[in-house]
Formats: C-alpha cells, sequence, structure tokens
C-alpha cells in the first residue's frame, strides 16, 4: 500500500494558497445571515387571526436575513402572564415576548428601552392615547411598543331591537354609522334607566360582578365616570371620599338590576349572555358579535357597538392595550427592534385589524378609521364607533391613575367589584369603604 | 529486616483483601441495591421537590421588588391581612370537609364492590375508577358547564321541578358546596379503591367468629372492619388531605376564588398574588404557609400509624 508523503514544501504551499483564498472570496451573505428570532405572541381570539402576525414576521425575516420561530401563547389561565414571570425569573427566553397590558411595567427592570423605535412610530402613526403612555412608559423611557393584536375597547355591545323595545333607545341614532354621535343624553342615569327596564322585561344587562378583566373593566369606567380613585397618582389612599361613594351608591343601583350570578361571572359568561339571546347588552369587545356571526346569526344582526355612557366627570371606556417587549436580556435586540417597526407600520397595522375582523385596535391617533370598521357587519357600520373614530371618550384602565404597580394590584384583586358588590350585598358604605382602604394599604408594599 | 517487610507485606495484603471484601459486601447488601435502585428517583425529587421548596423559601424572604433581604417580614405582613385568614378558614373548611365526604363515600361504596359477586366487579370498579382517572382540569371544565350562569343543565332540569334557578357559582354558599361537590366527585374513587383493597385484606374468619358469637352487621364494621383497615384509612386521609389542601385547579376553573374571595384556598390565591399581581414574594409566602399546617396533620396521623405497628 503506497503512501503519499506530504513535504514540508507542500504543506507550506498549501496553507499559504488556502489563506489566499480565503481572503480573496467574495463576502457570500448567508440564508439567516443576521442571526435568530424568537418571537412569543399572543394566541389570537379571533379564527385565522396569527397569520397576519406570521405573514407579517415571514416578509420581514426573509428581507432581513434573520431565522425566526414563533410561539403562540395563550391568555387562557394567565398562560402567557406565567411566560413572562417564567421567562423574567429565568432572564432567558424569547427575544419578543407579546405582553398584556400590565406587565411591561411589572417587569420594567427587565426590558430594553425602546425609545428609539416608539419616537419615529409617533411621527409617522400619530399620538397614542394616555393609558398607553400610563402602562407602557416609565420615567420617560418607553418599555414596551404597542401592540395592534389584542388590544382592545371594552364598551357596550347593545341589541338595536331590545334597546328600543324596553329601553326606547335607538343605539343606531345615538352612534350612526359614518357619522360623529348624537350621545349628549347617553349619561350613567340613562344608563341605570335602561337596566332597570331591561331588567323588568327579563333581559337584563350581562355586566360580570367577578375577579376577572371584563367585570373589572366594567367597574374601572363606571368609578372613573364619577371621579372615584382608591389610589391617586401620587400614592396616596383615596378611597373615602365623596366621590367613591357615589360611584358605590350607583353601583349598588346597578347591581339590583343584573344577572343574580353576575359575582360568578369570568370573561366568556357576558359572551354566552349576549349571544344566547337573554341579555339587552354586554360591556365588550366584538368578540362576542364575531361569535354570534357564526353560531347566532339573528342575534348578531342586532347587535351595535358604541361608546360608553357619561358620569359627572366625563366618559370613560375601559380599553386593554397589549404590548411587545424586547427582554433586555435577549439575544438579538436590534433585529427584534427592526422587526417591531415592521409590524406597527401603518400597512402592518391596516393588515392586524383587516385579518381580525375589526377586532385589534391600534394605538395611535392616525389610525381609527380603516375600512374594516366601516364595513364589517350585519348589521353594516356595527363596528363604526368601536375605536372611537371622533375620539368621545377617554380610554382608560381600571386603578389608574394610581402608581402602576399599587394600581396592578388592585386590578387583579378586582377590589374595585368586591367593594360595590359587599356594598350591594349589606355591608354599610363605611364598612365596604373600611374594607378597600385595608386592601390598599396592604398593596403599598414595595 | 527482611522478614519483617514479608510480614509487613502479608498484613497489607490481608488487610487490602478485607476491604475488597467489605466492600462487596456493602455493595451486596439489599439496603445498598435498594439505594441505587432508588437514586434515580431521589435525584429526581431533589431535583423537582427539594430546589424548588428551596428556592420558595429563598423568594418569600425577599422584598416584593425582589432586590432585598426582608427575613421574615412578608410572613408578618401577611399575618395583618383579614383576606389572608379567611384562606386559613376556607381552606381548613374546603379540605377536611371533602376528605370526611370522600372518606365516607368511598367506606360505603367500597363495601358495595366488595359485596358484589367476583366475576361482574372489575367492570364495577372500572368505572367507578373514571372520575379519579379524568385529568381533573377537563372533568372541572365539564363541571362549570353544568354550574354554567346561561347554559347550567342542572338549573335547567331543576327548572321542571319549579326550583332554581341556583346561583351555583355566585353565591357563597353555593360555590364552596361546588368546589367541594367536584373535589369529592374527583376524590372519592380513590378512597374507595384503597379500602376495596383494604377491605379484601380482611381475614373472613374474623367475621365467621364473630358471627358465631352473634355480632350484627355494625357490630363487625365496629370491632373487625374498623380496626383492620384503621392504617389504610389514616395514611388515605393523610394523603388526600395533603392534595386537597394543595388544590388549585377545581376552584381556579370554577370560581377563580369568588365570589368575594370566600372560595380561594392556598394555591388559587398565591397565584392571584404571585403571578397576577406580581407579588412572587407574598405568593410563596402564601403557599409555604400550608407546610406547617400539613406538618402538624402528618405528624398526628403517622404517629398513629406507628403506634398501630408497633403494636401489631
Amino acid at each position: 500500500m503506497s503512501r503519499k508523503k506530504l513535504t514540508r514544501r507542500q504543506f507550506v504551499a498549501a496553507t499559504a494558497m488556502s489563506s489566499a483564498a480565503l481572503i480573496t472570496a467574495p463576502y457570500v451573505r448567508g440564508a439567516y445571515a443576521a442571526g435568530k428570532l424568537s418571537i412569543g405572541f399572543w394566541d389570537h381570539w379571533v379564527p385565522g387571526a396569527n397569520k397576519a402576525s406570521t405573514d407579517l414576521v415571514n416578509e420581514w425575516a426573509a428581507k432581513e436575513k434573520v431565522e425566526v420561530s414563533i410561539d403562540y401563547i395563550t391568555s387562557n389561565n394567565k398562560k402567557i402572564e406565567l411566560t413572562a414571570a417564567a421567562e423574567a425569573q429565568a432572564k432567558s427566553g424569547h427575544d419578543i415576548l407579546q405582553m398584556p397590558s400590565w406587565w411591561p411595567q411589572a417587569y420594567s427592570e427587565n426590558l430594553e428601552p425602546l425609545n428609539d423605535v416608539m419616537e419615529p412610530l409617533l411621527k409617522q402613526n400619530g399620538e397614542v392615547n394616555g393609558t398607553v403612555k400610563y402602562l407602557g412608559q416609565s420615567g420617560g423611557k418607553w418599555l414596551a411598543v404597542p401592540a395592534t393584536p389584542g388590544s382592545q375597547i371594552k364598551g357596550p355591545c347593545s341589541r338595536i331591537d331590545l334597546m328600543k323595545k324596553h329601553a326606547g333607545i335607538d343605539v343606531q341614532e345615538m352612534y350612526p354609522a359614518g357619522g360623529p354621535p348624537k350621545a349628549d343624553n347617553w349619561t350613567m342615569e340613562t344608563f341605570l334607566k335602561a337596566a332597570e327596564a331591561c331588567h323588568k322585561a327579563g333581559v337584563p344587562f350581562g355586566i360580570g360582578l367577578g375577579e376577572t378583566t371584563d367585570s373589572v373593566d366594567t367597574a374601572g369606567a363606571i368609578f372613573q365616570s364619577f371621579g372615584a380613585e382608591l389610589v391617586n397618582a401620587k400614592g396616596d389612599i383615596t378611597v373615602k371620599t365623596d366621590q367613591v361613594r357615589q360611584a358605590m351608591e350607583f353601583y349598588k343601583k346597578l347591581i339590583a338590576f343584573l344577572p343574580t350570578d353576575a359575582p360568578s361571572w369570568d370573561d366568556a359568561s357576558n359572551n354566552k349572555w349576549l349571544i344566547s339571546g337573554r341579555g339587552a347588552m354586554i360591556l365588550n369587545p366584538p368578540s362576542a358579535w364575531a361569535v354570534a356571526k357564526r353560531d347566532a346569526p339573528q342575534v348578531a344582526e342586532q347587535c351595535w357597538t358604541h361608546g360608553f355612557p357619561s358620569g359627572p366627570k366625563g366618559r370613560f371606556a375601559p380599553y386593554l392595550p397589549y404590548f411587545w417587549g424586547v427582554w433586555s436580556f435577549g439575544k438579538n435586540k436590534e433585529a427584534a427592534k427592526s422587526l417591531l417597526v415592521h409590524m406597527s407600520s401603518p400597512s402592518s397595522i391596516e393588515k392586524f385589524v383587516a385579518v381580525s375582523g375589526g377586532y385589534d385596535l391600534p394605538a395611535y391617533a392616525n389610525m381609527t378609521k380603516f375600512k374594516t370598521w366601516q364595513e364589517e357587519g350585519p348589521p353594516k357600520g356595527t363596528l363604526f364607533h368601536y375605536p372611537d373614530p371622533y375620539k368621545h371618550q377617554t380610554l382608560s384602565i381600571a386603578a389608574s391613575p394610581a402608581p402602576p404597580k399599587i394600581a396592578q394590584q388592585i386590578y387583579f384583586q378586582a377590589t374595585l367589584t368586591k367593594m360595590a358588590l359587599r356594598f350591594a350585598r349589606g355591608e354599610t358604605m363605611d364598612q365596604a369603604l373600611a374594607w378597600a382602604e385595608g386592601e390598599c394599604e396592604g398593596f403599598m408594599r414595595s | 529486616m527482611a522478614d519483617v517487610v514479608v510480614e509487613q507485606g502479608r498484613v497489607a495484603r490481608a488487610t487490602g483483601a478485607r476491604k475488597g471484601s467489605s466492600l462487596r459486601n456493602t455493595l451486596g447488601r439489599k439496603s445498598t441495591v435498594a439505594f441505587f435502585l432508588t437514586l434515580p428517583l431521589i435525584l429526581l425529587i431533589l431535583l423537582l421537590v427539594l430546589y424548588p421548596a428551596l428556592y420558595s423559601i429563598h423568594l418569600a424572604t425577599l422584598n416584593k421588588a425582589m432586590t432585598k433581604f426582608v427575613g421574615l417580614s412578608n410572613f408578618t405582613f401577611l399575618f395583618k391581612r383579614e383576606t389572608f385568614w379567611m384562606v386559613v378558614r376556607q381552606s381548613c373548611i374546603f379540605a377536611i370537609t371533602a376528605v370526611v365526604f370522600k372518606a365516607l363515600i368511598g367506606f360505603i361504596v367500597a363495601h358495595f364492590v366488595h359485596n358484589i359477586p367476583a366475576k361482574g366487579q372489575r367492570k364495577w370498579r372500572g368505572m367507578l375508577l373514571v372520575p379519579w382517572v379524568i385529568p381533573p382540569a377537563m372533568s372541572t371544565l365539564a363541571w362549570l358547564w353544568l354550574f354554567d350562569p346561561s347554559y347550567s343543565a342542572f338549573n335547567y332540569t331543576l327548572s321542571f321541578f319549579g326550583v332554581g334557578p341556583i346561583p351555583w357559582l355566585g353565591d357563597t354558599f353555593w360555590a364552596r358546596f361546588s368546589v367541594i361537590l367536584v373535589n369529592v366527585w374527583y376524590g372519592a374513587p380513590f378512597f374507595m379503591i384503597m379500602y376495596l383493597a383494604a377491605l379484601k385484606s380482611v381475614p373472613d374468619q374474623l367475621y365467621e367468629a364473630a358471627e358465631i358469637d352473634g355480632a350484627n352487621w355494625w357490630q363487625k364494621i365496629w370491632h373487625i372492619t374498623l380496626p383492620m383497615m384503621r392504617n389504610i384509612i389514616a395514611i388515605t386521609t393523610l394523603f388526600s388531605l395533603i392534595v386537597t389542601f394543595a388544590n388549585f385547579d377545581i376552584v381556579r376553573i370554577l370560581t377563580s376564588g369568588g365570589p368575594l374571595d370566600t372560595t380561594h384556598l392556598f394555591a388559587t390565591w398565591a397565584f392571584q398574588v404571585g403571578i397576577q399581581s406580581s407579588d412572587i414574594p407574598l405568593g410563596a409566602c402564601v403557599s409555604l404557609f400550608m407546610v406547617p399546617i400539613l406538618a402538624v396533620a402528618a405528624i398526628f396521623i403517622l404517629r398513629d400509624v406507628n403506634k398501630r405497628g408497633n403494636e401489631a
């Protein structure tokens, strides 16, 4: 068996040639030259709505040569919150994680500041409302970018026929499709009278009094419309004020006209209430209407989404934005920021809105008049006023303006609905307020 | 000199041989083999139980922002909270009531099954175990639909008799009743199967002797069945008490702790405080509070089992 021997000369020559070849060779950009990016998105309720996110990400990834992986994480049973908590604790996980309203503030120490992303976006898409700033900013630092998918207003979704018949209110006339609202008389007093009339007629308003977000959001908007704050922006407890007492009195009257098992309602109960045809109104984004379109079309064609009634201190609507956050421990932050810019472009936002059938709400001022909301039906125009195109109400979140880390606890411990329910179930006003004050004192821990 | 070296060498070899054989003996001992066989499980427990337990103790000693050590002040804070004591009370009510009913129903059903002829018994045993083998999160969802405010099948049925509608999950009494009912439904088959196994091990001669002495059925149960099953009853009760105390899924799915927190248990409240309100140290404190309660119960029950074992 012959064996060719490599001489020293040959070795030196081969090494020199290889080095020269490597240096002079042209730079070949690989398919994934810009690295990898892992994304955790909220798993959308609306069937097929995840496709918009997947398409937009893939489109961006192909252009930027980034290898992407997407996990769609459900918010059922707080899976998305658990994921955020686990990743923050482990300092490892997705590069971009979609977070529900309170989470950017909760993990502010672990999030990459995104001012360089937000500032151009605000110039391009218009300003964002106060609630987005309250939840997404800390000390002038943008903690996360407002996400269109999942963001929602939980305004009234009324039955046109039942409201007209039992409460004498024409919701289509009050909130005409294609025109500004004529809702000066749509006040808390009118709302209460309508609730009473519909209750007497056997089709009560479906408003929950439980501990999940729909119940809490409604209570938040009602309290705010009376100017009632449990903790003010400075962090002082302000439970025992006239405004809180007024809001409690109003809620007690309202509770008398709600279904008896409303204290046990979760976020699905109001949807079922509307779809089953048992109620004249619920306070929810148009997901219930979207399901009714499929399961109970005769109900869907009588649904009209519109603005909240106004109280002595203004007209407030519950608003729940989602955010996209970039972990500070993420491995590809620049690519993450580039993707967020792409997903926040006007064309991407319009796509999100269209694919979700109008459910998803952009946070930006210039993005409230897309065709989707004008054209969705039946009945045509049912979603026209859903994004509040005439800036007719203040979009707010329950427990604000308390410092977010305190407000988050008021929100998730459902202090507002609990104190109203305690009062309605026989506790005196002073007892209910003392209980709420004790709870708020407990939330002051740092 | 040379003799000494040889002697030393012999001595050294002899010691080496003894050491080798003692290592062989140690390795060959049943307890050593048993230890090595259980080692994977021990490692698993260390990794999945002991480490998280120690980590949660560490978490419980941090402030809300998890930036500094605060000792036991989270616990002292909890002791001042009205809701915390309500949760303690409710957890006790829930666990004790559910375990008593599970034990009672398990005992009765085990007797029925025991008296079924051997041929058909297997089918009954299988059917009665169904609630226990279905994942509780799934079966509880089915219960949720039965209790649902809009579509409750129970209320629909009751309406034919002019009863209801009952706010199954909206009223404190009914909500507590519902979560206990589902827990009993889920857990009773475990008691049944354990008691059935115990019943089968009671020698028939004891019953025959008692019958000859003229004992009635109650005396047979009181003087033979119950004393013979005592250890099984104690261990089953302890096991079930621990699992029921730490229950999460049933309450989380049915009521989320409502109405007005009146169905919260340690685990569900810990989740609400720790995860939903982003106060992980306080959530860890709430869940750790189960440990002393269960430890006291375990000591009492296991001490009794030990005593009975020694008597035997």
